[in-house]
């Protein structure tokens, strides 16, 4: 129990260091960035017939006065307060907003994952097991040519054969244009979410069928499938009992660190679609200079993908019996 | 007597891909030829590199895509072929294997011992086979990594006899173990034996092999070289100088090793491919030579009266 607890209290001030970088990192590349938050967010045109004071008052509004030090040590000890401000761009609550488009992206980032984890697991087991022959040559060449494939490239093609040509799905949004909140239905926003959640599904698969295979691999040529073969298993049996088995372990660390891959594709997949989630207003804080969405957002998403990682490892004591009848001995 | 098994002039040979595209073909067993008949220990002794792990593969019928077995393999008379062998392993032919990296590292001990069957009956009768080589039943709630390696050989034992095997194939079941565990295993294959299966053991260790076989092939750089009968070595009736050597080399024979080593196999001339190191080489052993028999058992060399003493 000792163990667990200081192997906890280990990886939780490890998350703090992380979150502290990333934020401090994401800060930076913002005051770096070359875009004049006045321009990009007022205009040219407003800014030439604004007076000195008003330019003023704009520019204070935007921090472009404040030292780069105290802005980001004043944004920091307010977060550590529990208060992530206010977004420049939207006027609301940072939190409220980040909470908003999470629940919209949350069923997309879940259904992408789930999905791309399945498929790429069975994926990689069937070609790991057919090494060589044309299962593993048909997958493999699929994989190779998705991961070559750019998402946002893979999302416009999807878009234009199943929206433009076929007119299946829809272009874009997550819910019917013009009907009222009230009467949109679950069935509205699963028809929505079909396509980015394929896009980032597809994409998705490739790594993590590509990864299990060559686990698989290893499998197939390790001395106690050998054994099994020996002791008259058939293929499936092997497959069944002992693949799947000691595919598992790499397969729960793959899964779970592609969480931060499937945060990363729906930036530019959600942009395509002009899905309001997360990864949009991402890209809004980010062009726009909002700050504190930004920071907000990085933060957020970084404690996503380090609790996926965690959950990695704490499974990992589950199912691997050399950890976790380690654990119990000490 | 029928013998269970039967190999006569087995040769497996390897494609291999040599600088870039050209393909080779790497000779690793030649002209192998042994019975095995019901009750006996056949030992089959070679250094190591000299390819007995391959036979037993090749026997079962497991070896790797890229390797080519030629020659005659017969179990109870008939021919072996792919199709038999499958049916039988596991069941009438098991194998030894050599340590606890044959297990799944990832299941406990009792499903793989019980190959997966959940019968009352399978787990009674893999109970009662623990317990025949004193192990609990707490034992099958073990995970691989978890048993020692005199634990480890015992429950790959076990694993061959939960069915009533007929012919068991040992290879390099002993090494790792102190030579009272080792000798302790090696008195479960001679009970096996005397239950009536034939046995197989490959080893390098010429002196263990001794304390159980009936007969002794020995194996150099891929070729049998002499099948003698145990009784052969301390009576000195041996037939073939390597054999002599190897003898000579244990402890209690003198401790006198011979120079040189085995060739690999592809850098192998043709005749006999122990004439570098053979103190009484002839230039007519750089002819091919016949495995023929001689005395009582069996040898590759063209002078074996010779070479007595050095």
């Amino acid at each position: 129990m000792k163990h667990r607890l200081q192997f906890a209290g280990k990886k939780l001030l490890r998350m703090v260091l992380l979150l502290l970088g990333v934020s401090l990192a994401a800060f930076l590349l913002m005051s770096l960035s070359p875009l004049d938050p006045l321009q990009t967010n007022v205009g040219q045109t407003a800014l030439g017939s604004m007076s000195p004071e008003q330019i003023e008052k704009l520019q204070d509004y935007w921090g472009m006065n404040t030292p780069l030090a105290e802005r980001y040590l004043g944004w920091l000890s307010d977060a550590l307060h529990g208060d992530f401000g206010v977004s420049l761009l939207y006027r609301q609550p940072v939190l409220q907003i980040i909470g908003q488009r999470l629940a919209n992206s949350l069923g997309l980032l879940f259904v992408a994952w789930v999905l791309s984890g399945v498929l790429g697991l069975a994926l990689g087991v069937t070609a790991g097991c057919f090494r060589g022959r044309l299962p593993d040559r048909l997958i493999r060449g699929y994989c190779l040519l998705i991961s070559s494939t750019p998402a946002f490239w893979l999302a416009l093609l999807l878009l234009m054969v199943f929206s433009v040509w076929l007119g299946w799905l829809p272009v874009g949004l997550s819910v019917p244009i013009g009907v009222e909140v009230g009467s949109i239905t679950l069935a509205d926003r699963l028809y929505h979410a079909i396509l980015p959640a394929l896009t980032l599904s597809i994409t998705g698969v490739a790594n993590i069928a590509l990864h299990t295979r060559e686990k698989m691999i290893d499998v197939m040529e390790s001395e106690y499938v050998l054994f099994a073969r020996a002791r008259g298993e058939s293929r499936r049996s092997i497959v069944l009992r002992h693949g799947l088995r000691n595919v598992a372990l790499p397969a729960i660390t793959l899964q779970f660190a592609s969480i931060s891959e499937i945060i990363g594709g729906s930036v530019l997949v959600e942009e395509v679609f002009s899905y309001p989630g997360l990864g949009q207003v991402a890209v809004d804080a980010g062009l726009g200079s909002d700050l504190p969405l930004l920071l907000g957002i990085t933060v957020v998403t970084a404690a996503i993908v380090f609790a996926g990682n965690l959950i990695a490892d704490l499974l990992y004591g589950v199912v691997d019996p050399k950890i976790r009848r380690g654990a119990a001995r000490s | 007597m029928e013998p269970i098994l039967e190999v006569k002039g087995l040769s497996i040979a390897f494609q291999q891909y040599d600088a870039g595209t050209r393909q080779r073909r790497l000779p690793v067993i030649r002209d192998l030829s042994l019975s095995i008949g019901a009750g006996q220990v056949v030992a089959v002794v070679g250094s190591s590199g000299s390819g007995k792990s391959l036979l037993a593969h090749g026997i079962l019928g497991i070896l790797p895509y890229n390797a080519a077995m030629e020659g005659e393999i017969r179990y109870d008379g008939e021919l072996l072929t792919p199709e038999r062998v499958e049916a039988l392993r596991g069941r009438e032919i098991v194998l030894v294997p050599q340590g606890v990296t044959y297990l799944d590292p990832l299941m406990k001990v009792g499903p793989q011992i019980r190959r997966g069957k959940r019968s009352p009956e399978a787990r009674a009768k893999s109970r009662s086979v623990l317990e025949r080589y004193g192990l609990g039943a707490e034992t099958e709630e073990l995970y691989p990594f978890e048993l020692s390696g005199g634990m480890a050989r015992r429950v790959l034992i076990s694993t061959a006899v939960m069915e009533t095997p007929r012919l068991v194939i040992a290879d390099e079941p002993t090494p790792g173990l102190d030579a009272r565990a080792a000798g302790r295993i090696l008195g479960h294959f001679r009970e096996i034996a005397d239950a009536g299966a034939g046995m197989l053991l490959i080893t390098h260790d010429l002196e263990l092999a001794l304390t159980i076989a009936d007969r002794v092939v020995v194996f150099y750089a891929g070729e049998t070289v002499e099948e003698a009968d145990a009784a052969d070595f301390a009576a000195g009736r041996l037939r073939h100088p390597y054999t002599r050597a190897l003898w000579r080399a244990l402890p209690q024979n003198g401790f006198m090793p011979i120079p040189g080593a085995q060739p690999y196999p592809g850098e192998i001339a043709g005749g006999c491919l122990f004439a570098p190191r053979c103190p009484h080489c002839h230039p007519a052993c750089r002819a091919a030579v016949p495995y023929r028999e001689a005395d009582g058992g069996r040898v590759r060399c063209l002078y074996p009266e010779e070479g007595g003493t050095p």
